[in-house]
């Protein structure tokens, strides 16, 4: 039977997390997400045993993470922008030591202390990067409340198939909204013991070393050549996108999360004016599509990508093009939400000059 | 917290133990003068610099958990610094922490392995300074972990820059002139500063300079374990130790200067015992 809740975004994520048969979560209050750490504490213990910590800070929570994540447990934790700035070093070492853990961002916008007002301004950190040194997380971009809760279970299923650091950025105002979800029903906790962790050496086997020094050169580079590899192979297989009305567009909104969920809005407005506009979404921020946003280039002459930031999916759309269109922006900054109706005065500006140049 | 606390004669029970366990198939003995590897101990060749005090910091550390036989069961956390490739030389899983977060990082490992013996082993640069909040709250929560605190009064690995723990006047290479407090302020005492927290069991300052300060520095490393082991809270072990090349001395020079400079200012003793209940 179908289990139907009413939930707010964070609460949903938590509950998730606990159905997902999670084994630790370690955290640290920070506005707008720490609903994440509350429900956890309250629900999470008594109903499957898993560990919720409070830690000091995002610093120490990223390294419990990255211990608990040693013994091939399922781990998590969750933030906001200035707490997932403080994780960065840990999350690189979580990354090159290929440990498997799932990465919660509700974003709220910067740089700096900033707002508590949602934004994607920390794309370019979750997605290029963040963290020192050449890794990639997987970056699942979820655009409902439903799709918080179905990317914990995924997110975890895809940690533990490529031992990779995974994160879900979402944002401040999915984190606090409500909406109907489909709950999955509870997963129990694995006690899997896998030979590569840290659980106590046993006699048969040789002793697991979780670590990301390699000091010679030619040992780094080795490792380096297996993680690109390894992302090269994900790019392959992980690659997760919505396409809605792209065949025959004028013109195609590019967004992803919240923005993707105002471009439906803006599109059904313009159709009302007889523009027709297509819509497409990454689900998967990296991977990123970028070969079929460049296929939909061969009909389609005019892009317009919208963003809660200055522009930085825009680089990877600009990519993916590869000047087959024109490309462009609309952004807002600050934890302002662009309206359905500043993106639809966008995209009849844009079709005007498509038509002068006809 | 309080179950914790039940057992007053703990120590008196540790001692005894102690004393059967291991004391008797000490060096002392004429068997045991051919000086073996411990098992837990790897045969790769230490990096360590000649008479520095890690080598025999590990040493004693795989001795108890080969006396212990908890081999299979305990998960170790090597710090940055001198001590970095320190799986290297345990035959035992484990984990690598960025600097300063080992007990952050054996503290994950510990919730979720409740059952293994979970050890921390880190320089005063790791755990005093950079790491110096993850130190604190870990010790406040009373993580049922043992923590070996490696107190050079240096950073070693980077080459001999100040550490927190550099004593007042101390020559070092970010500190030329000698340490000035009105600059750089005091040394710190963490081990003084941790025992007052009520999460920490057990806290202990020792050293491995002479062959008594050595068997000293066993006993407090095993009632690290062996508190773990009856769930008792935090231990926490410092080990004033020398850094020869660093200090820019001989090994023997190293030690009669850690004997003359650095134990008057870190005494050495139990700083927390177990409280005896009637
Ligand atoms: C984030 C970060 N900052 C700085 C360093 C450089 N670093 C490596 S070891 C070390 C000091 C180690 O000194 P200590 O902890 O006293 O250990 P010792 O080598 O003396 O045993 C420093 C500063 C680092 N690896 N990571
Ligand atoms: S640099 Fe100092 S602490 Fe490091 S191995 Fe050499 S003597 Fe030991
Ligand atoms: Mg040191």
């Amino acid at each position: 039977m179908k289990e139907l809740k009413l939930m707010k975004g964070n609460e949903a994520l938590a509950e998730a997390v606990i159905r997902a048969g999670c084994d630790a979560y370690f955290g640290y209050p920070i506005t707008p997400q720490s609903e994440v750490l509350e429900y956890l504490s309250k629900e999470a213990h008594a109903r499957t045993g898993m560990v919720v910590l409070q830690a000091e800070s995002e610093i120490a929570s990223i390294n419990m993470v990255y211990g608990a994540a040693g013994t091939g447990k399922k781990v998590m934790t969750s933030s906001s922008s200035p707490g997932i700035s403080l994780m960065q070093e840990g999350i690189s070492y979580i990354a090159c030591a290929e440990l498997p853990c799932l990465i919660v961002n509700v974003v709220r916008a910067g740089p700096g202390l900033g707002t508590i007002q949602p934004a994607q301004s920390d794309y370019f950190q979750a997605v290029k990067g963040g963290g020192h040194g050449d890794y990639k997380l997987i970056v699942l971009a979820p655009a409902t409340i439903q799709e918080m809760v179905d990317h914990v279970k995924l997110g975890f299923e895809l940690a533990f198939k490529w031992r990779n650091p995974i994160m879900i950025l979402t944002d401040g105002a999915l984190g606090q909204m409500m909406e109907k979800v489909e709950l999955f029903p509870q997963i129990p906790r694995s006690f899997e013991i896998f030979e590569w962790a840290t659980t106590g050496k046993r006699k048969e086997r040789e002793r697991s070393i979780i670590t990301s020094l390699h000091i010679q050169p030619e040992k780094m580079e080795e490792i380096n050549i297996h993680l690109q590899n390894k992302y090269r192979a994900i790019e392959k297989e992980e690659i997760r996108y919505e396409m809605r009305d792209c065949e025959d567009a004028d013109i195609i909104l590019v967004a992803f999360g919240l923005t993707a969920r105002i471009c439906r809005k803006a599109a059904e407005l313009a159709k009302e004016k007889g523009i027709k506009v297509g819509i497409f979404r990454p689900i998967t921020l990296f991977p990123y599509p970028y070969e079929v946003l460049n296929k939909l280039a061969g009909n389609t002459k005019m892009f317009l990508t919208v963003e809660m930031n200055a522009g930085q999916m825009l680089e990877d759309v600009k990519l993916a093009i590869n000047g087959k269109a024109d490309v462009e922006f609309l952004g807002r900054m600050g934890g302002i939400i662009p309206t359905p109706e500043e993106i639809l005065l966008k995209l009849e500006e844009i079709n005007q000059g498509v038509l002068q140049n006809e | 917290m309080n179950e914790r606390r039940m057992l007053g004669s703990d120590q008196e029970l540790l001692d005894e133990h102690y004393e059967k366990v291991i004391a008797e198939e000490s060096v002392c003995i004429s068997d045991n003068l051919v000086y073996g590897k411990p098992e837990t101990l790897t045969s790769t060749p230490m990096h360590y610099c000649p008479g520095c005090g890690h080598g025999v910091a590990h040493r004693l550390i795989a001795e108890v958990i080969d006396e212990m036989g908890i081999q299979e069961k305990t998960i170790g956390v090597a710090p940055v610094g001198c001590a970095v490739f320190a799986y290297n030389y345990f035959d035992i899983d484990m984990s690598e922490a960025a600097h300063g977060r080992a007990s952050a990082v054996a503290t994950g490992i510990k919730r979720v392995l409740p059952d293994r013996y979970v050890f921390s082993y880190q320089g005063d640069g790791d755990l005093a300074a950079i790491g110096t909040g993850e130190t604190i709250h870990t010790c406040n929560r009373g993580e049922n972990i043992l923590i070996v605190f490696i107190n050079n009064g240096i950073y070693g690995m980077t080459g001999g820059q100040m550490a927190p723990t550099s004593l007042v006047g101390m020559k070092t290479t970010t500190s030329p002139f000698g340490r000035d407090t009105h600059e750089m302020g005091y040394p710190l005492k963490i081990t003084e500063l941790i025992a007052q927290l009520p999460g920490v069991y057990y806290c202990s300052r020792v050293a491995v300079n002479t062959p008594v300060h050595v068997r000293k520095a066993k006993k407090a490393i095993y009632n690290g374990f062996k508190y773990q082991e009856l769930n008792k809270g935090l231990s926490f072990v410092e080990i004033v130790t020398n850094c020869p090349s660093n200090w820019k001395m001989t090994p023997v020079e190293s030690n009669k200067w850690l004997e003359e400079n650095m134990i008057p200012f870190y005494p050495l003793g139990d700083l927390k015992v177990p409280k005896k209940e009637n």
